[in-house]
């Protein structure tokens, strides 16, 4: 323990002074351009990759695949297909540019100034504000399920603790992007997560040995009725894809590859990240790191988490979810039993380093969110910004620990981070998406259509997810309280809805609707306006 | 292959592997392109960035 405390104060030590020197290089915008301009690929590549990889996605989403089996690494695929080059590659030049053109700062503002309205602006302030501490309290909960394991200490001090040194890491400026500080956080979570492949593999003789193991494990009858209630649900052994049309096929498809997969696209930090770049070099040189990053981080997570069974099973004779004792305990507890406890200290670092990174962007998202585009740009106030921007990062940071403490009290068998990550992208595409890409490649569409397609994606999706997505409705409770079902369509002949994710329904509504609105509704915006958004694209 | 019978499941690992692969390839290839910007653009840079900061100095 004494090692793991050392550990994180040096660390911490690193990131203040890493931090301050930032900001003694950057002290004027002309500063911050050469500086951008001079500063190693290297030293961008692995900031980029701290800011998308979080305790969400390593201990979350690695547990799931860890109780789900391989079929995860469908995520990874979306991960660097849509969330690295498609993301960058086609969105990234026109968000940077159009962003540059409209001076726009945040995801809200650049939909809103393109749009000229302010009604945009606040109504996607609004979502994001109230709904990302959804997602921050899936990475809290991430790091302290670490904690509570790493340490044996209960889950409550552990989240006070976690959040203990957010708060100082939020107070000490982390909010604000220094390069050299990602970094820093990228090169411990590579190295990390690098350490670990090699390390199971090695473990378990190969890598086709250790897959053999794991699809031959399935096979043991002591296994088939551990596993009796997944098989039940449509699981077939973790190197194989659930059974189609299963329960567990729906969540793992929709949910997870899906939701995630594809809701990546419309992330408000990673927009911000686009405009924050220097040039479309910059862009072109993070695809690089950004595919092997994601690799490293999420495929490595998914294979180690799958693998997980079997060592577990050699050692206790149970699969990874019984012997952890929940699934997002798996990754923690195999990281405390089989891997030398030096390099425990090591994976601790980083992933308390992927929290931050992440955490931190979402802290400016919902900051900016409430003091920009809500307060300054849609309400159209000034004066106390600061104070208002600030309350509302204190509010979210409040709101995040205690959803983070509730999630505790859910079935621990279900997979709470990764659904919690998958809630908030669903979200964030079913509201943002087919404006977005409207915004970036449609000139002449109107804003009314784009009005009425995000209204359309947000009211469908939150209806889905408190009252007929049964995973997420139950969990909410609110569905329950009115009508005294899990989700409204049980025992229905529309049943099979409940296992079909929001993100299936409410972007294709959302993109029908503002197609339908895009033909039926004139563009008003001006010719001059038009030029302005678009020059140089 | 690899030790894995599902053709979805193996497909999946490859295609990580791959996609990684396609983003290295074009990075490479791109890599020194579109490092030029106009006057006008590194003067839009400018203001933008100086505005960032201040909004920075607002968390």
């Amino acid at each position: 323990m004494l090692g793991s405390i050392i550990a994180i104060i040096v660390y911490l030590f690193v990131v203040t002074f890493l931090g301050y020197l930032g900001f003694k290089h950057t002290k004027t915008s002309a500063d911050y351009l050469v500086g951008g301009r001079q500063i190693h690929p290297m030293i961008m590549a692995l900031s980029y990759g701290a800011t998308f990889i979080s305790t969400s996605a390593i201990v979350g989403f690695g547990g799931a695949a860890g109780t789900l089996g391989m079929g995860l690494l469908w995520l990874t695929v979306l991960n660097i297909l849509f969330g690295i080059f498609i993301a960058f590659v086609v969105f990234g030049k026109r968000t940077r540019r159009m962003g540059h053109n409209l001076d726009a700062h945040t995801f809200p503002e650049l939909l809103g100034n393109r749009f000229n309205s302010k009604f945009i602006q606040g109504f996607a302030g609004v979502v994001i504000f109230l709904f990302m501490p959804i997602y921050t309290a899936a990475v809290l909960k991430g790091g302290a399920d670490f904690i509570q394991t790493h340490f044996g200490i209960s889950y409550e001090v552990s989240l006070l603790f976690f959040a203990a040194v957010v708060a100082v890491y939020v107070w000490m400026g982390g909010m604000k992007g220094v390069m050299y500080t990602d970094a820093f956080q990228g090169a411990i979570m590579f190295i990390g997560m690098a350490f670990l492949i090699i390390f199971v593999y090695n473990k378990l003789g190969g890598v086709s040995s250790a897959h053999e193991q794991l699809t031959e494990l399935y096979n043991k009858p002591e296994i088939q009725e551990q596993t009796a209630g997944l098989i039940k649900g449509g699981f077939r052994g973790w190197t194989s894809m659930p059974a189609s049309g299963s329960p567990i096929w729906w969540s793992l498809v929709t949910t997870i590859v899906m939701g995630v997969g594809i809701g990546v696209l419309a992330q408000p930090p990673l927009v911000v990240r686009f405009m924050t770049v220097k040039s479309n070099r910059e862009l072109n040189r993070a695809v690089v790191s950004g595919g092997v990053f994601i690799l490293m981080m999420t495929g490595v997570a998914f294979v180690v988490g799958s693998l997980s069974n079997v060592l577990f099973f050699n050692e206790t004779g149970k699969v990874a979810i019984l012997a952890a004792g929940g699934n997002d305990k798996i990754i923690p507890m195999f990281i405390k039993q089989f891997v030398p406890s030096w390099f425990g200290v090591i994976f601790f670092l980083a992933l308390i380093a992927a929290a931050m990174s992440t955490l931190s962007s979402q802290f400016h998202s919902m900051g900016t969110a409430v003091g920009r585009d809500v307060y300054e740009k849609a309400l159209g106030k000034k004066g106390n910004s600061i104070f208002i921007t600030r309350t509302g990062i204190l509010l979210a940071i409040l709101l995040s620990v205690i959803l983070a403490y509730l999630a505790n009290k859910l079935d621990s068998s279900m997979q709470i981070i990764a659904t919690g990550t998958a809630l908030f992208f669903g979200l964030c595409a079913a509201s943002f998406l087919p404006g977005y890409i409207a915004a970036l490649y449609v000139k002449k569409i109107s804003t009314k259509a784009v009005i009425i397609g995000m209204i359309t994606g947000f009211v469908i999706g939150v209806i889905w997810i408190f009252f007929i997505h049964e995973k997420e409705a139950s969990s909410l409770q609110l569905c329950m309280a009115l009508f005294n079902k899990t989700s409204i369509v049980k025992d229905t002949a529309m049943a099979k809805l409940a296992l079909v994710d929001p993100i299936v329904v409410a972007l294709p509504a959302s993109a029908i609707v503002t197609f339908i609105g895009a033909l039926t509704t004139k563009n008003t915006l001006s010719e001059n306006h038009l030029d302005k958004c678009f020059k140089g694209i | 292959m690899f030790g894995i019978h599902d053709i979805w499941i193996i497909l999946a690992y490859v295609l990580c592997i791959l996609s990684a692969i396609l983003c290295v390839v074009y990075g490479i290839v791109n890599w020194n392109k579109g490092a030029d910007l106009e006057p006008n653009e590194l003067a839009e840079e400018s203001d933008w960035s100086k505005n960032e900061s201040e909004i920075e100095d607002k968390l």
